[in-house]
């Protein structure tokens, strides 16, 4: 010990103090960070067109397989409709950057127009959910209580109370509904993306989702009222607790602070 | 005073003369030759600008009351707020986003009103006031001798004139009815509620009850449960406005997934599926949270709570966290009709454990 | 000062102001005067720290009045109705009646909302309040003798306040809330042997059944608060009774307390805080929403959320809960469920650890002396470092607690941060009472070079010889006198064995543990004997100074 004591007062000890911590962190948060593969999905059914075939083959057939019967790197496309490929193009999921635990959502490459082409191709291929139509997502003439309690039946325990997302197991996580797409929230729920279960029309009905989103609409949408003020979140009580140590006590201490200081004497002069 | 006395050897001897130096206020003490470290009194005091600026205390008074008008204003802005003030309006202010016009005038009005009087007083005290610091003598809190003394003895004699000590057999009989009396109260508790019985063992589930869906209140065929899919059940016959629902729900809740039948690992959840088709209670076995964040792929079921995770492809058995055993299984089939059934009542059983549970 | 009468006040009774008289006649039938005439210009010191006390009180004042008003519009009810208010997404649900009251509260009756608000947000600031308050008494040592027992009283409000917020919380009958209480219950199943009994005694029956609501209204309204209100008058009287503490410095003795008289100047600033704080909580309350029960819908035991947590205070038992391992022995028929009842029993014993370190340190010192001068936590190495440790077991737990959000907002895998909380709650409190040990010390050996050298100038001067040094002041009395007035205790120890006659002297182990103890508090590794005299006078006069 007596030697790393002489030379703590080194002067380029604080510089090794500093490489070694950030050498600790990097390394901790490595041994923490998720790791692991993340795989699409395997969900079930068919069409076909040419464009989409092309684009495919640029951009998907590297891991799906040249004709969408998947790789070691891709789950097959055959049978997971259409829906499945607006979903995970349309949202930026798919194609993928970089293994992780789960395959976030991006920034959309493809058009609208060049994602309808390769869902028509993945359609081709063998009978799926399709893409649902501008009055199956609107929340228009939906019952929004009812939305409520489908919701936190069946995708609060994971999505949180008004769609903040929460965590799964090893670094996966439900995310945010906030700013989704009611289409693509219809698609998720039709298709089940990754390691979302799918509910499907047998078990949650057409008029059963558009509830969900209507209620979604309601409670997470652009124009959402927090009657009370700030949302914090909407995490619930660790937010708050958060929020109430450092501006409720912090704005307390620091007004006891003022209270007891001792008021400027005057100069001497 | 006695225990004011240094009572062990460990303690520093040097604390007797700090003890009982006096110090005036304000006397500076020469610097002690013998002791540099000696307390030198209480410093001199210093005025502050009000005290010898009349015109500085001036614009102290008017701040003091100017914040005293405020309160005064703000108050008056708290019911012009109630009165004028719909209650379900709703503003955009940034950052708090869009929130109830009346729940943030109400408070900000009220808060405002509050605290300056707070800070008018405050700021009255700390530049108006004397702010010359007065020393006040402290006295040990332990009594004179002499009066414990006296206390000593006042007690004996009325302890004698009790006769307590003495006459043994009231003090043995007083003591006895003072403990068992307070036996009364926890009777009464008895019937707070009734005892558990059997009851946890059992739930709405028995031969024959149909599954049906929550989402749509029908019940489910096995074609309605895709693999990779999720879907709650409630045993038929169980309706929300039941008065005993919650208490029903409570113990029947069920989470119904499909699974490959070759990715079942565990014999006994193959025998009690019905074509790959598994339900399980919905009611984590650690404490209670409805369990059911299923991840499809990996089939493991998450609980919100407390973070225990089950494998639905092998009998729901722990693999992380806190809860000690497997999710019981309901064993189901397929009737007449074609609609799924529960064949029994779970065996075990479900939710949190307890003693009894065996 | 009007605190004493003339004796002629009798016959010019008349002359006598209305105060006057008002005061006479209470003093006739209450004896005012007596007991003003000591408290009336009673001494308090000024330091911010000694305001977190104000804050709690005045936080629960705030509590108590807002609550009531609460109780005028809340039914602590169970039975189911239907939801027919303003609030849409919840239209035609079922709900308990307290639930439904509570929607009333927060969309119906105008300022339900924000008085509920600062009933909450001035809770978790009590709860918050009391544990900082708390940690300036222990570290300053606040806690001795005579204080002790208003000691035990602040422990015992904190853990009351505890449990009236969990109470508080799960009366609206929310989803949250209601998962709180879910779990509430598979604890108290957990207990060995009578755990069910327990459990079918508290919720009338079976969970949820209809009762709990209304028991925990009583509980959380009458009983608890009750309770609260006792401790706190008693707390309050001993505050007064002792007289308050204060750091040392000129002027400031053991046997005095320096500070500004009640009347005036802390009456105005005690009273004037109480606004303050009113104040801040109800702006806090009009800016940021808690407790959005609408938003979580009412409670079925079949539905839940993700991030279900409790409130702050009740986190570091969520913790426990979260990382324990799921050990569970079947034995005879019975069923002992450790991975619930070890963090049951685990809950308070935290609590207790910091409860009873007051305790401890007496009999280790054996000191019997009042004290009145606060430490600087430096000084006090050991019961510092033991302070910090406690605090980082507490957090790690806190830790424990969110780990989903803690998952979530740091792209963190939760099975990592239930490992990491798992191993940190052995680890983490070891290191830090080494790190805050060695910290504590080598503040003592920079005061004592204070002391003995004087404080850094920055003046860097060449001698003739060529060599720069930096200037070092003399220290002032009043700061030579402040880094030297603590008391150092020496090791006690237990002297030898044998007296002088051969006899042996039996030595229990007690005593031997606490000498081992006192060697540990106040040992070499305990502490950095502070300058003596004789060494400053050496310094001063024979070297000169650098």
């Amino acid at each position: 010990m007596k030697k790393l004591s002489a030379r703590r007062r080194h002067p380029l000890a604080a510089v090794v103090v500093l490489l070694l911590a950030l050498a600790a962190t990097g390394g901790l948060y490595a041994a923490f960070a998720p790791a692991g593969k993340a795989q699409a999905d395997e969900t079930a059914q068919s069409l076909g067109i040419t464009e989409g075939q092309k684009l495919y083959s640029v951009g998907c057939a590297s891991c799906h397989g040249t004709g969408g019967q998947g790789s070691s790197d891709g789950p097959s496309l055959v049978g997971v409709g259409a829906a499945a490929v607006d979903f995970q193009v349309g949202t930026g999921r798919m194609p993928a950057q970089q293994p992780g635990a789960q395959i976030p959502k991006k920034k959309v490459i493809y058009s609208q127009a060049e994602i309808d082409q390769m869902a028509a191709y993945i359609a081709s291929l063998g009978a799926g959910p399709t893409i649902p139509t501008k009055s199956q997502v609107s929340p228009e003439g939906a019952d929004i209580a009812n939305g409520g309690e489908l919701f936190r039946t069946n995708c609060a325990q994971c999505h949180n109370f008004t769609g903040k997302g929460g965590a799964l197991t090893h670094g996966k996580f439900a995310p945010s509904l906030e700013g989704v797409d009611p289409k693509h929230i219809y698609e998720a729920m039709q298709t089940g993306p990754q390691n979302m279960p799918s509910f499907p029309d047998t078990t949650l009905t057409e008029k059963n989702k558009k509830d969900i989103i209507a209620y979604l609409d309601a409670v997470n949408g652009d124009d959402t009222e927090s009657p009370g003020g700030l949302e914090l979140g909407g995490l619930g009580p660790v937010s708050e607790g958060l929020f109430g140590w450092v501006f409720g006590l912090g704005t307390l201490v620091a007004v006891a602070v003022w209270v007891a200081a001792r008021t400027a004497k005057a100069k001497k002069s | 005073m006695s225990s004011q006395d240094i009572p062990e050897e460990n303690v520093p001897a040097e604390r007797a003369t700090d003890d009982h130096a006096e110090h005036g206020h304000g006397a500076v003490a020469v610097a002690d030759e013998q002791n540099p470290f000696a307390d030198p009194g209480l410093p001199p005091h210093e005025h502050r600008i009000q005290d010898i600026d009349e015109r500085a205390a001036k614009r102290s008074e008017r701040l003091v009351a100017l914040l005293f008008v405020l309160s005064m204003l703000a108050t008056v802005g708290f019911i012009a707020s109630y009165v004028a003030i719909p209650n379900d309006k709703s503003v955009f202010i940034f950052p708090l986003g869009h929130i109830s016009a009346l729940n943030f005038a109400l408070g900000m009005s009220l808060g405002v009103a509050l605290f300056a009087i707070g800070a008018g007083a405050v700021h009255w005290a700390r530049t108006l006031m004397s702010d010359v610091e007065i020393a006040d003598e402290r006295h040990p809190i332990e009594a004179e001798p002499e009066v414990k003394a006296k206390v000593m003895a006042d007690f004996k004699a009325g302890a004698k004139e009790s006769a307590l000590g003495r006459r043994k057999l009231i003090r043995n009989t007083m003591f006895g009815a003072l403990a068992l009396f307070p036996l009364s109260g926890v009777m009464l508790l008895r019937d707070l509620g009734p005892l558990p019985g059997t009851k946890l063992r059992h739930t709405l589930w028995s031969k024959g009850k149909l599954l049906v869906n929550m989402n749509t209140n029908e019940p489910l065929r096995p074609s309605d449960v895709a693999v990779g899919s999720l879907t709650f059940a409630k045993p038929e016959g169980l309706e929300t406005d039941d008065e005993d629902f919650q208490k029903e729900i409570a113990k029947a809740a069920l989470m119904i997934i499909r699974l490959q039948p070759d990715n079942i690992k565990d014999k006994q959840e193959v025998e009690w599926s019905y074509d790959g088709i598994v339900a399980f209670s919905k009611i984590c076995t650690h404490v209670g949270c409805p369990i059911s964040l299923y991840e499809q792929q990996t089939h493991h079921a998450l609980c919100p709570c407390h973070q225990s995770t089950f494998d639905l492809s092998d009998g729901a058995r722990v693999i992380f966290g806190p809860a000690g055993h497997a999710l019981p299984q309901l064993q189901i089939g397929v009737n007449a009709e074609g609609y799924l059934e529960a064949l029994s009542d779970f065996t075990q059983p479900v939710g949190p454990a307890f003693w009894e549970r065996g | 000062m009007s605190t004493t009468t003339t004796s002629d006040s009798r016959s010019s009774r008349e002359k006598a102001p209305a105060g006057e008289r008002v005061a006479d006649w209470a003093d006739g039938r209450l004896g005012i005067y007596s007991l003003a005439k000591s408290n009336m210009r009673k001494i308090f010191p000024d330091h911010w720290s000694f305001m977190l006390g104000e804050i709690c009180l005045y936080s629960f004042i705030i509590i108590i009045l807002t609550g009531v008003y609460l109780t005028l519009f809340f039914h602590p009810s169970m039975n189911e109705v239907e939801y027919h208010g303003s609030y849409i997404p919840l239209q035609g649900q079922l709900m308990s009646e307290a639930f439904n009251s509570t929607m009333h509260i927060s969309f119906d009756v105008r300022g339900g909302l924000l008085i509920r608000q600062i009933h909450h947000w001035a809770a978790l600031i009590f709860l918050a309040g009391m544990f900082v308050h708390m940690m300036r008494v222990f570290f300053t040592g606040a806690f001795r003798k005579p204080r002790e027992v208003n000691w035990v009283f602040g422990f015992l409000l904190f853990v009351l306040g505890m449990f009236t917020g969990f109470t508080g919380y799960s009366l609206p009958d929310d989803l949250l809330s209601g998962t709180g209480v879910r779990f509430m219950e598979g604890a108290v199943l957990s207990v060995p042997i009578v755990g069910t009994y327990l459990s079918f005694f508290l919720f009338g029956g079976e969970f949820p059944g209809g009762d709990f609501v209304a028991r925990f209204y009583s509980v959380h309204v009458l009983l608890l608060p009750g309770i609260m209100l006792g401790l706190v008058v008693g707390h309050l009287i001993l505050v007064f009774y002792h007289k308050h503490t204060q750091f040392a410095g000129p002027g400031k003795t053991n046997n005095n307390v320096v500070g500004m008289p009640l009347l005036p100047v802390y009456m105005a600033k005690a009273g004037g805080f109480f606004f303050l704080v009113f104040g801040v909580i109800a702006a806090i309350a009009a800016i940021a929403s808690i407790n959005p029960i609408w938003a979580m819908g009412p409670y079925r035991p079949d539905m839940v959320s993700t991030g279900a947590q409790p409130d702050w205070y009740m986190g570091f038992s969520e913790g426990l809960i979260r990382v324990m391992p799921g050990w569970e022995i079947n034995l005879w028929g019975h069923t002992l469920v450790l991975g619930v009842f070890i963090p049951l029993v685990i809950f308070p014993l935290v609590l207790v650890a910091i409860a009873v370190y007051p305790f401890i340190e007496s009999w280790v010192t054996g000191d019997k002396r009042e004290h009145h001068i606060l430490d600087r936590p430096r000084n006090v190495p050991t019961r510092t470092a033991f302070g910090a440790a406690w605090i980082s077991w507490y957090f790690v737990l806190l830790v424990g607690g969110g780990n989903d959000i803690w998952a979530t907002h740091f792209h963190l895998a939760i099975n990592s941060i239930t490992w990491f909380v798992r191993i940190a709650f052995f680890v983490v409190p070891v290191l830090t009472f080494m790190a805050t040990k060695r910290i504590c010390l080598g503040l003592q050996r920079r005061d004592r070079d204070k002391v003995l050298h004087g404080r850094e100038s920055g003046i860097i001067k060449r001698l003739p010889h060529g060599e720069f040094i930096e200037v070092h002041e003399p220290l002032s009395q009043d700061a030579l006198h402040t880094l030297t007035a603590h008391d150092q205790y020496k090791p006690a120890e237990i002297g030898p064995t044998v007296d002088e006659n051969g006899v042996e002297r039996k030595v229990s182990g007690a005593q031997k543990l606490r000498a081992r103890m006192s060697e540990g508090f106040y040992g070499e590794e305990g502490q950095i004997p502070k300058p003596t005299v004789e060494e400053y006078k050496e310094i001063t006069s024979g070297h000169g100074h650098h």
